[in-house]
């Protein structure tokens, strides 16, 4: 009901850039009436181009809100699919109202403004180790097998002309090889389109999408090659013609590159110097990605491959260089721009099929277009794989075939290039454009439809969305060294020696050069993994905590009434003091919460809330946000409540300690940390000296810290990075120090009445495992309070022996059912 | 061997054992002969060899190098189970330095010191963390949740079998071997 509602109302609201465009038609302005002053006019024609553009944004945004209305529709037919009968419905529309096709997709639009943004998203979320480690694959099927197509293709046709099935065609030979090029290849926005819903192994997708993108180059040049010949004419298409053509192919799909590798070091550069614009940081990475696109375009090179390898070669860097902020910024508008882009492209696509002065029908020319592209696809992939598994370490098997050959979609691009062509040489442009138009609905609507069941039915091998383990990334890491080893070993240059050389090169060189003083330390996959482990840990060490309603270390006394009250609906009055609060809120300002927040708090709890949000942050990293790459148009996150609070927590606690530094002086500040390193240092002695494995470690307490100081007097130089080199060691610590009591030190510590001395044994359950008598026990700090289950249990590891008498909730709850008792604010002490 | 070509019986049973073909074995010895500079073995240029061996011959240096080998599509579900196990042998001796069959917190955390010892911004003291902090992943994998008094000693090769389960290694741990030409290098 919901949907047929909101369908009507959609169509309703479509006819109206319909009418409006009628309007524009005939409006005489009747100028002997302007007697008196009017005060309000209609001025339609003063808005009328921008209206009607953004009219069209929102009607296609709208739609695709009515399509996932109803999931059981999304999840069997392709959402590009569905925008396309939608185009042609609204293209009936349009026509039934005016008899003129008003709105068509034209080919500037197309190139100038809808194509980049997908182009630049796929290219700036490219996987790199993927796509360069397939790069060969992807080449041959890109360059040999659009060559393949094209040539077959217009050969064919040309062939079954001759024979006289078609009738009467004015094309002659080389108008045939101009249509089999530009329908030759496979679309990136089609393939991304149907792909990101089916979910195929990585190997698989990248193949058919870097194919889908590199083509580019390949449909540039052959375009314009045989368009230029049509244009001379048969007879003086001689052999230096050719020899050109192919020349040109080199010149304009390497140019290309090079002018997208130009720009990527361009904008990496800059987003190196742009840490006091952090507002318009996201926009370099737009604008000088749109010059690169329009450079390459501008001289007549490949548009799609400067694009594509500007994202590419700039991800790593400007990554690593803009703030936090601005990285999401640019990924979601990248995303929504995309997004939108593709939305249009697919819509318009279904209204500019509503014209009948394009239309030409010759059923044997279209019929046999459609079986020659799939036939020859299907000869070409097969071809190509064979010679490929000789060369290949992992094989593509049957089944991987089938998918590419059927992967190979048709979109847009094809239609734009047929657009494009002047039918005054080209005399029989309409039929060419009615044969695209079949061409690529059916590619998208059929193929798309019927991909999904394919894939499930041959039990594709599909993506693993598996965070990578910990120990994945070590032992990853491991595996390049030795196969880079082994490889130069045995004498070869094979693919790790080349990706360690690289690795070597861009460390030495290119990272100094583009990459900022502070993201060049912390730049390793491995310590990332790790930050977003501890984090993740924290995160729901914290959540626990608020569910069980006993998060007693930033509590306050003015909550304590309000203890027994769940957190989950927190009440206004205690928001302010709830960190989880703030967790859930998941909207933009949250500046503005914490500012006031901050205010209130401050006027309440000064001393305690800084010394104990002090010491969340302090032990909480700061990391990157490093986004699995999931090939999708729609979602950026992985898991979106997980990682949402994962960012919001932590930009919380960044901007608390933001705001710490303008209020405290510089040297409270560094002397509450030394205090609270020097409580980590005794922490740490005294732990490591209970190691069983016989070694203890000579750590020298002021050395370290010293170290640390000097840490942190390098980080305050830099205002991101405030305790992020500090942190360094610290993650695991904060989670591992909660399970040793650091009580000794208690009095030199925080200073926070929650964490009294207590010595209820009453809530000390069990004893951790690797408790060894001798110690004499003080609860840590944690465990005078009840504290949830922590997912991590570092107990389990042998060298973190501790006195028998930590109770630790932590350790309490080891399994999902083995819940502490209540944790009734009683047993502690406000 | 020495600088004579190996005695065709020889070969073949090297090329039954390690599965090369003869002539990827020529290759290697070629390459053997060079980085041993025609000598029978080669040496242990490390100062400190604790749990290394002192010098391969080249029998060692061949059965080394099939570990790295890559896949063959006509493999059997039971062989290819060898070969993945096999491979996980290697690399669990690699980080299993004192050869006790377990690998313990300290060798683990030698190996991953030694890992980002190539980041110089990187402590000894991250480096540690993480060891322990993949300690504690692989804990949690292999035994699952433990009972109160139990302690993990340390991954043992069944362990270490658990943590690879699905994960796909025969794509990351092959080096091709195909085109074997010794490239001089400057020793």
């Amino acid at each position: 009901m919901r949907q047929v509602s909101g369908v009507g109302l959609l169509l309703g609201l479509m006819a109206l850039p319909a009418a409006l465009g009628q309007r524009s038609s005939g409006s005489p302005i009747n100028s002997n009436q302007t007697q008196s002053f009017a005060i309000v006019s209609f001025k339609w024609e003063h808005v009328k181009e921008p209206y009607i553009i953004t009219l069209w944004i929102l009607v296609a945004s709208l739609a695709k809100i009515v399509f996932h209305l109803s999931s059981k529709v999304t999840r069997v037919v392709p959402e590009s699919a569905l925008l396309i009968v939608l185009g042609l419905l609204l293209g009936g529309i349009v026509w039934a109202a005016d008899h003129i096709a008003s709105f068509t997709l034209t080919p500037n639009v197309f190139f100038f403004y809808l194509l980049p943004p997908i182009v630049l998203d796929a290219g700036y979320f490219m996987p790199n180790r993927l796509f360069f480690g397939n790069l060969g694959s992807i080449l041959l099927y890109a360059v040999i097998g659009t060559i393949w197509n094209a040539a077959t293709t217009g050969l064919s046709l040309y062939g079954v002309y001759q024979t006289g099935i078609m009738g009467h065609l004015n094309s002659g030979l080389l108008d045939f090889l101009l249509f089999g090029s530009l329908i030759a290849a496979v679309d990136p926005v089609a393939v991304l389109a149907v792909f990101e819903e089916v979910h195929v192994n990585e190997v698989l997708f990248i193949i058919v999408f870097g194919e889908s993108l590199l083509n580019d180059a390949v449909t540039v040049v052959l375009y314009n090659v045989f368009e230029s010949f049509v244009t001379i004419s048969q007879e003086n298409v001689t052999g230096i013609e050719c020899v050109k053509g192919i020349v040109s192919f080199f010149v304009v799909s390497l140019g290309g590159t090079l002018v997208g590798v130009f720009f990527a070091f361009l904008l990496s550069l800059v987003s190196r110097f742009t840490k006091h614009v952090r507002i318009i940081e996201p926009g370099f990475v737009f604008i000088i990605s749109y010059l690169s696109y329009l450079t390459a375009e501008m001289l007549s090179l490949s548009a799609i491959l400067a694009i594509t390898f500007c994202g590419i070669c700039c991800q790593k860097y400007v990554k690593a260089n803009i703030s936090e902020q601005s990285s999401t910024t640019v990924r979601y508008t990248m995303k929504m721009l995309a997004s939108g882009a593709e939305t249009i492209i697919f819509m318009f696509l279904g209204i500019s099929a509503v014209d009948p002065d394009i239309w030409t029908w010759n059923t044997a020319f279209i019929l046999l277009t459609l079986v020659f592209i799939s036939v020859y696809r299907v000869i070409g992939v097969v071809l190509q794989t064979w010679i490929l598994n000789h060369y290949r370490m992992v094989q593509l098997e049957i089944i991987d075939q089938v998918v590419m050959s059927y992967g190979g979609l048709r979109g847009a691009v094809a239609f734009a290039l047929v657009a494009l062509l002047d039918d005054e040489k080209v005399r029989d442009k309409n039929l060419f454009v009615s044969t695209t138009i079949i061409v690529v609905f059916f590619t998208v609507i059929f193929q798309g439809l019927t991909i999904k069941p394919l894939v499930q039915w041959l039990k594709v091998k599909k993506t693993e969305h598996r965070e990578p383990k910990l120990n994945e990334k070590l032992h990853g890491r491991a595996f390049d060294h030795i196969l880079s080893a082994i490889e130069d070993i045995s004498g070869q240059i094979g693919h790790n020696y080349l990706r360690d050389k690289w690795s070597n090169f861009d460390r030495k060189f290119l990272s100094k050069v583009l990459m900022r003083r502070s993201a060049q330390k912390s730049r390793d996959q491995i310590l990332n993994v790790f930050h977003e482990l501890n984090l993740k840990d924290a995160i729901s060490y914290v959540a626990e905590g608020e569910r069980r309603g006993s998060l007693a270390f930033i509590r306050s006394p003015s909550t304590d009434n309000m203890v027994n009250v769940d957190f989950s609906t927190p009440l206004p009055s205690t928001v302010e003091s709830s960190v989880s609060y703030l967790l859930r809120e998941k909207a933009g300002p949250v500046c503005l919460d914490m500012q006031a927040l901050e205010q209130r708090r401050k006027s309440i709890r000064d001393t305690e809330d800084t010394v104990t949000h002090h010491t969340l942050q302090q032990y909480l990293y700061k990391p990157r946000q490093e986004h699995k790459h999931l090939y999708s148009r729609h979602e950026i996150m992985h898991s979106e409540d997980d990682k949402q609070d994962k960012e919001i927590f932590h930009r919380t606690m960044r901007k608390r300690l933001e705001s710490f530094k303008s209020t405290k002086l510089g040297i409270n500040r560094s002397k509450k940390l030394n205090k609270i390193h020097k409580r980590d240092r005794g922490q740490k002695r005294r732990n490591s000296s209970v190691i069983p494995n016989g070694k203890i470690p000579s750590e020298n307490p002021l050395q370290d810290f010293t170290l640390k100081e000097k840490d942190l007097e390098f980080s305050e130089s830099e205002e991101n990075n405030d305790y992020e080199t500090l942190h360094l060691g610290k993650g695991v610590d904060f989670l591992a120090n909660v399970t040793k009591q650091n009580f000794t030190d208690t009095p030199n510590g925080i200073d926070n009445p929650v964490f009294s001395t207590d010595d209820d044994q009453s809530i000390y359950m069990k004893f951790s495992p690797w408790l060894s008598s001798e110690d004499t026990v003080v609860p840590s700090q944690r465990a005078r309070v009840q504290i949830p289950y922590s997912p991590n249990n570092f107990r389990r590891l042998t060298p973190f022996r501790l006195s028998n008498k930590s109770v630790d909730s932590f350790l309490l709850a080891d399994g999902p059912e083995d819940r502490p008792r209540s944790f009734l604010p009683e047993s502690t002490h406000m | 061997m020495g600088s004579a070509h190996s005695v065709p019986a020889e070969m073949r049973e090297l090329a039954d054992r390690t599965g090369f073909t003869s002539e990827q074995i020529e290759h290697l010895h070629r390459r053997f002969k060079q980085l041993s500079r025609d000598q029978l073995t080669i040496r242990n240029l490390r100062p400190e060899s604790d749990g290394l061996a002192d010098e391969i011959n080249f029998e060692d240096f061949l059965t080394i190098m099939s570990y790295f080998r890559p896949i063959e599509m006509n493999m059997d579900e039971e062989q290819l189970d060898r070969f993945r196990k096999e491979k996980l042998k290697f690399l669990f001796h690699m980080y299993d330095s004192d050869h006790d069959g377990k690998i313990t917190l300290q060798e683990y955390r030698n190996v991953v010191e030694e890992l980002l010892s190539g980041n110089p911004h990187l402590e000894k003291e991250s480096a540690r963390s993480i060891a322990d902090g993949a300690m504690m992943e692989a804990a949690s994998i292999c035994v699952g949740q433990m009972g109160p008094d139990q302690v993990y000693e340390g991954i043992t090769f069944e362990d270490f079998l658990k943590m690879w389960q699905g994960i796909d290694i025969e794509t990351k741990m092959h080096v091709r071997f195909l085109n074997m030409e010794t490239i001089a290098h400057c020793y």
